[in-house]
């Protein structure tokens, strides 16, 4: 075992316990089967991946981003199957050409005719399609599963201390470039005139996307982690009006769905990547009709009563 | 005055955008310190001078230089302060109104310690705080300083806007169609703001439709149709002779060898 092997089984063994001193407050049944350590590891890790989904979510959502978010996914995959080939941590793979794709992307946009939307969708298809191809030659169709679908379960001490890892760097530069982020978020002209170097920004934000995808292809898999980079975000958008509330409001959406669709597919014995994506999408139901504001009842309330007042 | 550098100077500047030359040879200087109004027909390059001065639209060739220096290092000097057009706007974004016109000391926050910059803005300078405060009173928004930008009427909108350009307090205020879409009396709120601005002595340059405006309150008027037409007072540049001679003087040009595309 190598040192920095160590290290992350050390760090992830604390991390673990912390969270079990949490864990041992629920119900005998609840807790029951985080007494294995993969389960340990699998909480862990999808809810450092709710987290930072959560938190990217709402740049994705406030700058359109849903398909680039969908298109990233995609493009990791032929240097997931490359890197499973050369050896190498798929991680840095799957980073290389969501990378790649990104860049790709905006120069079709910037130099061609063509419009963001086909531009994305031409690159992410191709890019998948090598990926299979790739595959399809080299490893077992249940690999291949894994990938596409994530494997939270089976998830090495590894691979959770780069999450880990992954993760606080995410925080630590959605911290640091809080305002100049927002402002390109919200006004990106107005961010051109002060000074501020809105291409650097905008790739520092598609870098941080793909890192957030990539990290979360354990949990998710590749054809789910777009939902959990728009769910927390769309929710959050409905409940407040706020940026700050919005950040908390989507990494707790993203964390609780998380640990809630883990529970649920150890329960029933599901695809984990499949439940937490369907509780996140339950937890949005409930918000578009209950929402305070923005939700569906308090909008025909508000139509029914201006009705009422005319009549 | 004559020793002042001009608030905006440019040198045989063209530019094009979406492949259609939009400026030819664009030779210009507006004074500092003064009022001047940007006037020319739709599509003629107004929108596109001050895409260049904010950095948005790189020019094909020529120069430009605000108050004697490149416009990139006066806009992190934060020398700029724009006003954009309502329609290229996120309403839906969370953010108040009090937020908003925050976002306008951004730039300045740059020279702020860096543990200011890590904490949320009620630990920041309060110079920052006070400029935003008199900027909603300047407009007369400071009763809607906590409301969702989405939910202010066009005029509102537009106000929140000047307040964030004037809460810069930068030396030079670039507004894009400042009147566009605004009631009476927001128009009367916004042209004596400006008044006030510049006769504090700061520079405001504003493209604009509205000739009555400018003919009352600018002290220059610049006449632009793809290349510059005319630049004088507002009563020899808004005769019937120098708007006729406005409206024909350009026809649209393709860009040499490339495809030309409806404007």
């Amino acid at each position: 075992m190598s040192p920095l092997e160590g290290l992350s089984l050390d760090i992830v063994e604390a991390l673990a316990a912390l969270l079990m001193m949490a864990v041992d407050l629920l119900p005998e049944s609840v807790a029951a089967p985080f007494a294995y350590q993969f389960m340990q590891r699998a909480l862990i890790t999808s809810m450092l991946v709710g987290a930072i989904c959560g938190l990217l979510s709402c740049y994705v959502v406030l700058k359109r981003w849903s398909l680039l978010g969908d298109a990233i996914s995609h493009a990791v995959l032929p240097g997931v199957a490359m890197a499973y080939l050369l050896g190498w941590p798929f991680f840095v793979g799957a980073f290389i050409t969501g990378a790649l794709t990104s860049l790709g992307i905006g120069a079709l946009e910037r130099h061609t005719r063509l419009k963001a939307d086909a531009a994305m969708g031409l690159m992410f298809t191709a890019a998948f399609a090598v990926g299979i191809v790739i595959i399809s030659k080299i490893a077992s169709s249940t690999h291949l599963m894994h990938i596409l679908f994530g494997n939270v379960l089976g998830v090495k001490p590894t691979a959770v201390a780069l999450t880990l890892l992954a993760s606080l760097l995410v925080l630590a530069a959605i911290w640091l470039a809080y305002r100049p982020l927002l402002l390109y978020a919200f006004d990106p002209l107005q961010a051109q005139a002060l000074g501020f170097r809105t291409g650097m920004i905008h790739y520092g934000l598609i870098l941080l996307l793909t890192l957030t995808i990539v990290v979360s292809l354990e949990t998710v898999g590749i054809i789910l982690v777009v939902a959990m980079l728009i769910i927390p975000g769309a929710t959050a958008h409905l409940l407040t009006d706020r940026f700050p509330a919005m950040l908390t409001i989507s990494v707790a959406i993203g964390v609780s769905s998380a640990v809630v669709g883990l529970q649920l597919s150890v329960t029933f014995d599901i695809a984990s990547g499949a439940a937490i994506v369907l509780v996140a999408t339950a937890l949005f139901c409930l918000v578009l009709l209950a929402a305070p504001k923005h939700g569906l009842i308090a909008g025909y309330w508000r139509r029914w009563r201006l009705g009422h007042a005319q009549a | 005055m004559s020793e002042l550098a001009p608030a905006i100077q440019a040198r045989n500047l063209y530019a094009a955008y979406h492949r259609q030359v939009v400026l030819s040879d664009v030779s210009l200087s507006l004074p500092q310190g003064q009022w001047t109004a940007i006037v020319g027909p739709n599509g003629a390059g107004k929108s596109s001078l001050l895409n260049i001065v904010i950095g948005n639209l790189a020019p094909l060739r020529g120069e430009i230089e605000v108050l004697g220096r490149s416009a990139e290092s006066q806009r992190r000097a934060g020398s700029i302060a724009y006003m954009a057009q309502r329609e290229n706007m996120e309403w839906d974004f969370p953010i108040s109104v009090r937020e908003t016109v925050m976002t306008g000391r951004y730039g300045l926050m740059r020279h702020d310690p860096l543990w200011q910059r890590l904490l949320p803005m009620r630990w920041s300078h309060p110079s920052h705080r006070e400029a935003v405060e008199a900027a909603l009173d300047a407009v007369d928004m400071a009763d809607y300083a906590s409301r969702p930008i989405g939910e202010l009427s066009g005029g509102q909108k537009k106000r929140v806007l000047l307040a964030r350009a004037l809460a810069q307090q930068a030396e030079i205020l670039l507004l894009d169609e400042p009147l566009a879409g605004v009631d009476p009396p927001s128009e009367a709120l916004i042209l004596s703001t400006l008044e006030r601005e510049r006769r504090a002595g700061r520079t405001v340059i504003m493209v604009t439709h509205d000739l009555p405006s400018a003919r009352r309150q600018a002290d220059h008027v610049l006449l632009i149709n793809r290349t510059v037409v005319g630049m004088g007072t507002p009563d020899d540049m808004l005769s019937d002779a120098m708007l006729a001679r406005l409206a024909t003087s350009s026809e649209p040009e393709p860009l040499a060898g490339g495809v030309r595309v409806a404007a």
